[in-house]
């Protein structure tokens, strides 16, 4: 081997070993991350911090009410989000051969990349300014928003993976074209559609900055669509940018809580697709 | 082709419903015109969706815009009290944090998706490959926690005065080192736009077709020099990827918010406190009591749609480029 040959090699396996630092070095990051939030919150959580609202300072107090505002919102907006997503990624997928479908799909693709505080604005504009105040609904319709394109491209892809012959067959049995979809097609698919719901609730979960002006947050328990409501995301935020340790401590075991429900989520998604695909 | 048809017995009169059934729908089947229809204005209102945040945004932020023209992009003082508002220290806040966010996570990005796609065995590129992708299911609102607590004082104690030492003489690393600025919110940004960068990437390398690798090796070419092959191949895509990170870091908003100090001065040094368009929004919307102030905040938020989206559309493009090419790669060339 000569000289040349050997600078080859050993600039591939430099290269190699570079590229292998690259990705542990992303996945410490996370286990830091990780092991961090569950060093600093495992502390403070027990019950009562599960089902109490927020105290003074010095008082403890919990974020019961903010765990029911985050599934109000959660709940509102797969009201709002899911159906319109669910419809989209149809019509994408059975419908999708001409130029509307294509300006569809892109629109959806830009609007998973426009920034969620945007979204927030907007949803202020056309909900709040109207309703003269804050409320969860205007949350909620700022979170079916980000929803949105997202199942959308995901219902697509899921649909397009059912064989074209199961459509065929079922056409061929007599069946309208409605009822092949309904009936045959979102069935078979209904695994991959349930996991793509799935992981675009786990994404807005964590989403604070379109709550920030349209949910608000509150202080105590609320089940009034109309009336700001609590989420743990502006909690987390308000507790973190105060200047109180007890607080401190009280974000890091709300984030505790948010983290253990958005890595189930991912985690149990995973283990649920894994055999299909 | 009409089945409903095949199911009536020709002998029987067509009842009033189903006159009416050919008459809405052509092929015979209301069923299936009103399917296509709801299903269409669902795909339709995403559109129109999409079209009136442009128009709300821009009523919204009218006032603002008719005070201070284009000269809202230049004006660099942002004085609520004194109804002055000026964008630029914002604007710079936020390319500048958004570069230091791509300066660290191209490389470790390209790095990643490199290893998970071209070198690591299968069974170690996909365990690995979810673990990258998780840091992406981290919300923003956590990063900015971890930031304050963890993130900036290391970067205080550790990075920070290193950098002023060796590289002092850059007016970019001279001032108070606090941990709270600039350089910070870059840094939080690039940990997570790498997930989503790197992601990408590995579809477009994916997509690439093993004949590219396959030849390359035929030839004698090493694993690296292979990897290269691929990477040119790729390029476009690779382009969309880092656009597409652009994009995410331009509109982060919590995290940043929670590092970078909420000052809106335009500092040439990084250790300094800056603001971005996304963070000046989320602090002083709610406060915001005056028209003028709150117009002006809304037109910080249409700039922001506007430069996402085409920076967003603009990635779509590229990356389609690449990955639709490899949906045909069975055709001749």
């Amino acid at each position: 081997m000569n000289r040349a040959d050997r600078t080859r090699r050993l600039n591939s396996a430099v290269m190699t070993t570079v590229t292998a630092l690259c990705t542990f070095f992303a996945v410490g990051v996370l286990a830091i991350i990780l092991a961090y939030i569950v060093w600093r919150g495992i502390g403070a959580v027990n019950l009562r911090f599960l089902i109490d609202s927020p105290r003074p300072v010095g008082e403890g107090g919990g974020i019961g009410n903010a765990i029911l505002g985050t599934l109000i919102l959660l709940l509102l907006a797969s009201v709002i989000g899911l159906p319109l997503g669910i419809a989209t990624g149809v019509y994408l997928s059975e419908f999708g051969g001409g130029r509307f479908a294509n300006v569809v799909r892109f629109v959806a693709d830009t609007m998973t990349g426009i920034p969620s505080i945007v979204v927030g604005v907007f949803a202020y504009a056309i909900v709040v300014l109207p309703m003269r105040h804050f409320s969860a609904l205007a949350g909620g319709v700022a979170l079916a928003l980000i929803m949105i394109p997202i199942v959308a491209r995901t219902t697509e892809e899921m649909i397009k993976l059912v064989p074209q012959t199961l459509r065929e067959g079922a056409l061929a049995l007599g069946a309208p074209q409605w009822r092949v979809t309904l009936g045959i097609v979102i069935p078979a698919a209904s695994s991959g559609i349930v996991t793509g719901a799935m992981l675009a609730i786990a994404r807005i979960s964590g989403e604070t900055a379109p709550l920030l002006f349209t949910a608000l947050g509150s202080r105590f328990f609320n089940y009034y669509l109309d009336q700001p409501i609590a989420s743990l995301t502006v909690q987390i935020y308000n507790y973190a940018i105060s200047p109180y340790d007890e607080w401190h401590a009280l974000a890091w075991a709300a984030t505790l809580v948010l983290m253990t429900m958005i890595l189930a989520i991912n985690i149990g998604v995973r283990i649920l697709t894994r055999k299909r695909f | 082709m009409s089945t409903a048809e095949l199911q009536t017995p020709s002998a029987r009169v067509p009842s009033p419903l189903e006159r009416l059934r050919t008459l809405v729908s052509p092929t015979g089947n209301t069923g299936d015109a009103m399917f296509k229809a709801t299903m269409f204005s669902a795909a339709l209102l995403l559109v129109i969706v999409v079209g009136a945040m442009v128009v709300a945004l821009a009523s919204d932020s009218m006032l603002s815009i008719k005070q201070f023209g284009f000269g809202f992009l230049t004006r660099r003082d942002w004085n609520p009290i004194a109804g002055q508002f000026g964008a630029l220290p914002f604007i710079y806040g936020t390319v500048v944090s958004s570069f230091i966010a791509l300066l660290i996570s191209v490389p470790l990005s390209l790095g990643i998706a490199i290893f998970l796609v071209e070198q690591a065995p299968y069974y170690l590129a996909r365990p690995i490959g979810f673990l990258v992708e998780l840091l992406a299911a981290i919300p923003s609102v956590v990063y900015g926690l971890w930031g304050i607590f963890v993130l900036a004082p290391f970067l205080r104690v550790y990075v920070e005065p290193p950098l002023a030492k060796y590289l002092g003489w850059l007016p970019l690393f001279q001032g108070p080192i606090t941990g709270i600025g600039l350089f910070t919110g870059g840094v939080i940004l690039a940990i997570m736009v790498t997930p989503i960068i790197s992601a990408v990437v590995r579809d477009v390398l994916t997509a690439v077709p093993s004949s590219q690798r396959e030849a390359a090796l035929a030839l004698g070419a090493t694993k690296w020099e292979t990897t290269r092959v691929v990477l040119g191949n790729g390029l476009p895509g690779i382009a969309g990827a880092i656009i597409l990170g652009l994009g995410r870091a331009l509109g982060e908003t919590m995290a940043v918010t929670m590092v970078i100090g909420n000052r809106p001065q335009i500092s040439l040094s990084l250790f300094e406190p800056s603001y971005t368009i996304a963070s000046a929004i989320a602090n002083e919307f709610t406060e915001a009591t005056q028209d003028l102030y709150l117009s002006s905040l809304v037109e910080l938020g249409l700039i922001l749609f506007l430069v996402t989206f085409l920076v967003n559309a603009a990635a779509r493009l590229l990356v389609r480029s690449v990955t639709r090419r490899a949906a045909g790669a069975g055709a001749p060339v």
